[in-house]
């Protein structure tokens, strides 16, 4: 039987990104905040120092820094014929852990999804007609606009001090910025980071063939900045150990180098780390969260009641969650209804390796950032003409090479034995001379009715709750798209002075053990109405009016950007809706 | 010098000195500030010097021979064996990753698709020491020596044929075996020294990666320029 | 976390106003408000508080003192174990003269020495708000020292040597805002106390007034007007924004001292914050280098390779730190401190400095002396106190090694 705490006004299941900005808004709104965090405290200075963080066997390879599997997991397939089989060690994806949440070791690659993103369904049945998109694609608008959200993005820009060239002000488009972006109200806070020697040439590579490249929007900050909690971050040192990895030097954009110091220090608010909640409790009717139940390192239940519970625990253990605690109804792809768990979504990823003369070209790809780099937009969203393609989607294409990290960025050209004197001979002759980017196209993930998420029937958490199950695979479409991008790309290196360029584009099935980025998304997607959404645009619940759900779970479909900009964004959009209405009349604020 | 302290004492400390609420709930409650433990540190687990952890002697020599012969003595760097390799495999198996520590290691396991990734309960501990076994006694059948004892080309060949899944060992692990070990042997070879590989920073320097420098705002606009700096590693452990 | 044991005791700030003497009035609200300022800006509490007791003022803290630890006093109305019972002028001794309620003598962790040149008003708002804060019963048995400081008697000839009683006289052709620092650093913040080096006795060596003194496991600094180990290189404006902040484009505050700007001087108002400056910056001036003659090469060179591996990440190649984040290395006077005590210990143990509401961010230093053994630790150290034209005395391995022992026995 669990025993009851004191009960709070709210409770934000998960202290990442999501929960530190839900946590700080409704502490200055005046509530009182329990913060119940499944991981541990996380404090970078203390835990990793300029000697300790290098460590590439460690965080890297180890996964130092992520959930143990053994601790929750998932279960996998490709479609409902198979029987989906457990993860047992991370590979697809890297799943977060602790205060931060993946905020701690992200690239921090800080993007604005398009205008045309947030329309995407009635955008691309306008232009190319309806029978243009595939018969199983069940993307759909947000129902809300990018001119909803701009200010907002502009809040988490300035929260983390992002280091970037804006392309476009108020409609004005500026030189050396992105020219496809939405209209941003003002500059962003920083200046753009140095790029070095191979992200320089590929700019202007880009700019010969055609292309308005620009510099990828970082949270690894190019000079010391304090922002509007009066919070300091320094400047970025180039150091290329950045994702997976946590900061050293307090220049990584971070819960804990944003909100997290003048959080814990208000009154109104606690944070219980290496806690785990395991159900969002409800009334008799399951119209209304009565709070949480989590377990504490002994094993023992614990109830906190709350009169608001913000779900922030991340895109698959949201999903889960509500599955598990019954809120919303499970989606059935056979006969497509419900809900939760519907259009599961992730990123479609893949790159092209330049290998260059090492007589003329030395690149040090040990000196990066994670979110340095040059890129261009033109086939991105829908910035380019569909019609002859056959394919939707895009995304950004860059030299984005985050590091020079021995293990993971030590390539040899095809055909290099796998051992012996001539491999290392290989490694030494490639080493500072190779493009290598760990995702030299990053593209949009759209939805579709076979994608999705549910519980599984045999595996089981430390609990003996039923593991998540995805059901996941690539589609044509994006197949397609991909190839076609990668081929765009590989050009640029092949306009750089690339002796040889080795193509990798993504190839299906959907390969649960070949990591594509962390960008999972969807299962309790926003929309307009119960019928075809778990929340409305306020990231409220249909189902239960005072549970709010956080992150990229709340994504119709995925766009060609990383999505932490836009998580963030929504995050503070929905909070601002919960402040100016939700807590001065509690109840749905869409009557649908 | 007291020995170092490292993370997981630390945790322990903490856990016995939890912070409790009025109703007791065990966990650490942050609040009122950030929280600071003089001293604390999360220091890596280091590589002990001396005798074998995992393998057994036998076990030893042959793996010393395997990593001799995937990284072997030349211009560019000692032997896989003098940088250490056979020394970092033997600590990584005797640690977590020999026994899938941290995996999600419920039952059932059935084998799956080459998409739903690794469902053996085999660690990679048993792996290698089934594998070993397998592999010598291979050997003292064809040849009448263990690997260990055979010239470095006929070495070189039994390895190729694990690589081309010529040669199947016992339960078909050839194939298996030579990714894992030629896996670890590399990653022995370019981890930080402190693991017991990559002795003297061989590999680095070999590639001209400076190591553990974490400040390159000099060199950030020195485009297409050498980087002079000395490589260095961590140095977890003073007199390292 | 506030958990080490200080003997910070209050500074008592009071407005010098020209108030008759009089009994006072329980209802006169700016009195006790004003007593409030007095009390809150004099951290009475960084003495008189238990930790984690959640019993404001009731006593029962550890006291480190040179001769052994006191526990000090309940100061709620509790009128069995707190001063509840005490008449005014009893509560004025106790500050003034030293004196306890049946005439037995304090002993000198309650800075009389200082308070003494308290003003009357300003004492009996600081007794008016204390009237106000909840009684909690708790008896305190201050007295733990060992034989023979535990005899009280023997603080008579103490006095003797150390105590000149007497309220503060303004100095005349000094402006307002000089006497009004002298009256808080002299008097009422009582900085001599962590920062004035002692006598065997215990008391303050006046003739090296504000020159630093070691306790707790650091060293206070020098904060007279040398350009190398002191505050010489800072203006008025670096100093209130310290005091003010815990941060300021050279340091930042950790220590006892974070928690006497968390606790005290981050509530001052900006005139008093000046005022000490003003006051500050009128010592002498000391602008001669230290002598420090030749320095081995060899632990230079060492002591450069290890800071540009460990450190310059943060502090800079050139030292010159990040504004508000990573301490200014280069011309700080904590790092040039005669004793290098501070400077070893967050090097050993790390540090985390003070969050103000002005400078939330509060960056740790991470410990480094699980992986630098003593020699290098002592290499880094020599190098910073003499890198960048930085002057102080070398650092040698059995001072790192000592120091280490003696953190080693410390949980704070």
């Amino acid at each position: 039987m669990a025993k009851k705490l004191p009960a709070k006004d709210a409770v934000i299941i998960g202290l990442g990104w999501t929960g530190s900005i839900l946590a700080h808004e409704l502490c200055d709104a005046g509530l009182s905040v329990t913060a119940i965090e499944r991981g541990p405290w996380r404090d970078p200075t203390a835990e990793f120092t300029p000697s300790v963080a290098q460590d590439e066997l460690r965080f890297r390879i180890r996964h130092d820094l992520f959930l143990r599997p053994s601790q929750t997991s998932l279960t996998f397939r490709n479609n409902r014929d198979e029987t989906a089989l457990p993860v047992r060690t991370w590979g697809a994806f890297m799943l977060g852990n602790g205060a931060g949440g993946g905020g701690l070791h992200w690239n921090a690659e800080t993007w604005r999804f398009l205008p045309s993103d947030f329309v995407l369904q009635s955008h691309l049945t306008q232009r190319y007609g309806a029978k243009f998109l595939p018969e199983d694609m069940t993307i759909q608008d947000w129902g809300i606009t990018y001119e909803d959200l701009e200010p907002h993005y502009d809040r988490f820009e300035y929260l983390c001090g992002t280091s970037g060239t804006a392309g476009n002000i108020n409609g004005q488009i500026h030189d050396g910025g992105n020219p496809f972006e939405g209209p941003r109200s003002r500059p962003y806070p920083t200046p753009a980071q140095k790029q070095p020697f191979s992200h320089t040439l590929f700019a202007k590579a880009a700019r010969e063939l055609g292309y308005k490249p620009f510099p990828q929007p970082s949270g690894n900050l190019s000079q010391a900045y304090t922002n509007p909690l009066g919070v300091t971050l320094g400047p970025c040192t180039y150091c290329g150990f950045c994702e997976w990895f946590a900061c050293a030097n307090y220049s990584k954009a971070s819960p804990q180098t944003t909100i997290l110091p003048v959080l814990v220090g208000k009154s109104n608010f606690e944070a219980r780390t290496d806690c785990e909640v395991i159900r969002i409790n409800l009334d008799n009717l399951g119209k209304r969260a009565t709070g949480v139940t989590f377990v504490d390192t002994s094993g023992e239940e614990w109830e906190q009641p709350a009169d608001l519970v913000l779900l922030c625990a991340f895109q698959l253990f949201n999903v889960q969650l509500l599955l598990l605690s019954g809120i919303g109804q499970p989606y059935e792809p056979r006969t497509g209804r419900g809900q939760i768990g519907r259009n599961f979504t992730h990123q479609t990823v893949s790159t092209a390796i330049g290998f260059f003369d090492k007589a003329k070209y030395n690149f040090n790809p040990f000196i990066s950032s994670g979110s340095i780099g040059m890129c261009i937009d033109e086939f991105n969203g829908d910035n380019f003409d569909h019609g002859p393609l056959g394919f939707v989607g895009g995304g950004y294409l860059g030299q984005v090479q985050t590091n020079g990290r021995p293990m993971e960025t030590t390539p040899v050209p095809p055909g290099t034995p796998a051992w012996g004197s001539e491999w290392k001979r290989a490694v030494r002759d490639n080493y500072l001379s190779t493009v290598y980017s760990g995702a030299g196209v990053h593209a949009s993930s759209y939805a579709y009715r076979n994608n999705h998420l549910d519980l599984d029937p045999t595996y089981k958490d430390r609990f003996g709750r039923p593991l998540m199950r995805m059901t996941m695979d690539f589609h044509e479409n994006e197949l397609k798209m991909n190839a076609y991008l990668t081929d765009r790309y590989a050009e640029i290196l092949e306009h750089m002075g690339a002796k040889q360029v080795v193509k990798q584009p993504r190839k299906g099935p959907y390969d649960i053990t070949s990591y594509q980025t962390s960008h999972l998304c969807g299962g309790a997607i926003m929309g307009t109405t119960p019928g075809d959404s778990a929340l409305n645009v306020y990231l409220q619940s249909w189902d239960v009016p005072n549970l709010f759900v956080q992150g990229a779970s709340a994504f119709p479909q995925n766009a060609g950007y990383n999505p932490t900009g836009t998580v963030a964004a929504l995050a503070y959009w929905s909070a601002a809706a919960i402040r100016s209405q939700y807590l001065k009349n509690p109840g749905p604020l869409v009557h649908a | 010098m007291a020995p170092p302290l490292n993370r997981r004492e630390v945790i322990a400390a903490t856990a016995t000195a939890l912070i409790l609420d009025s109703r007791g709930a065990r966990a650490t409650l942050i609040k009122g500030g950030l929280p600071f433990h003089p001293g604390a540190t999360n220091a890596p687990d280091v590589a002990q010097s001396g005798s074998w952890r995992f393998f057994t002697p036998e076990e030893g020599t042959t793996v010393e021979a395997i990593v001799d012969r995937l990284i072997p003595a030349d211009e560019l760097t000692p032997g896989g064996k003098d940088l250490g390799c056979a020394i970092f495999i033997d600590r990584q198996l005797a640690g977590p990753y020999g026994h899938f520590g941290g995996h999600y290691m419920k039952g059932p396991f059935q084998h799956g698709t080459r998409q739903q990734g690794q469902q053996s309960d085999v660690t990679p501990a048993e792996h290698y020491r089934n594998a070993l076994a397998a592999l010598d006694n291979h050997c003292k059948q064809a040849f009448g020596k263990r690997f260990a004892e055979l010239p470095d080309s006929e070495q070189d060949a039994i390895i190729k044929d694990l690589e081309d899944d010529k040669l199947k060992l016992a339960e078909g692990s050839g194939q298996d075996f030579f990714k894992q070990i030629l896996n670890d042997t590399q990653t022995g070879f370019f981890a930080d020294p402190i693991y017991g590989g990559n002795k003297d920073m061989a590999a680095w320097k070999m590639i001209g990666f400076p190591g553990t420098h974490y400040d390159y705002r000099e060199w950030v606009d020195r485009h297409n320029q050498p980087v002079t700096l000395t490589a260095v590693s961590i140095k977890a452990h003073p007199n390292r | 976390m506030h958990s080490s044991r200080t003997i910070i005791a209050s500074a008592f700030i009071g407005v010098a106003t020209l108030l008759p003497a009089r009994a006072i009035d329980i209802q006169d609200f700016d009195l006790i408000q004003r007593g409030k300022y007095l009390a809150d800006i004099g951290d009475c509490g960084a003495c008189h508080t238990l930790p984690g007791s959640g019993a404001m003022l009731a006593g029962g803290r550890p006291i480190e003192t040179p001769f052994g630890t006191l526990l000090a006093p309940n100061i709620t109305p509790d009128p069995e174990t707190g001063i509840g019972a005490w008449i005014d002028d009893e509560f004025i001794n106790s500050l003034t003269k030293g004196t306890g309620r049946n005439g037995a003598h304090l002993y000198p962790a309650m800075p009389y020495t200082y308070m003494t040149r308290i003003t009357r008003e300003d004492a009996l708002a600081i007794r008016a708000y204390l009237n106000t804060i909840p009684a909690v019963h708790n008896p305190v048995q201050p007295n733990q020292l060992p034989f023979p400081f535990d005899v009280r008697a023997g603080l008579v000839a103490w006095d003797e040597l150390n105590f000149r009683p007497g309220e503060f006289k303004p100095i005349a052709g000094k402006s307002p805002a000089w006497n009004r620092g002298a009256y808080v650093v002299e008097g009422l913040a009582h900085c001599g106390l962590c920062h004035t080096p002692k006598n065997a006795a215990g008391g303050d060596e006046t003739s090296q007034r504000l020159k630093g003194y070691a306790l707790q496991g650091w060293f206070a600094p020098d904060i007279t007007n040398n350009k190398w180990r002191g505050i010489g290189s800072w203006s008025v404006e670096d100093i209130v924004t310290y005091l003010k902040t815990g941060h300021n484009r050279f340091s930042a505050a950790s220590g006892p001292m974070a928690e006497a700007i968390m606790d005290s001087t981050s509530k001052f108002t900006d005139d008093d914050l000046k005022a000490i400056a003003t006051y500050l910056k009128d010592q002498p001036v000391e602008n001669a280098a230290e002598e420090v003659g030749d320095l081995d090469a060899g632990v230079m060179k060492s002591g450069n390779a290890i800071y540009a591996d460990q450190c310059a990440a943060c502090h800079g190649a050139d030292g010159s730190g990040v504004e508000g984040l990573f301490p200014m290395l280069k011309g700080s006077p904590l790092v040039q401190s005669v004793d290098p005590a501070s400077a070893l210990h967050v090097l050993l143990r790390g540090a985390r400095s003070a969050a103000t509401d002005l400078a939330p961010t509060a960056p740790a230093m991470p410990a480094f002396g699980w992986m630098l053994n003593d020699d290098q630790v002592a290499a880094v150290a020599t190098y910073v106190r003499n890198a960048w034209g930085n002057r102080a005395p070398p650092v040698d391995a059995a001072m790192v090694g000592r120091t280490r022992h003696a953190l080693e026995q410390r949980n704070d």
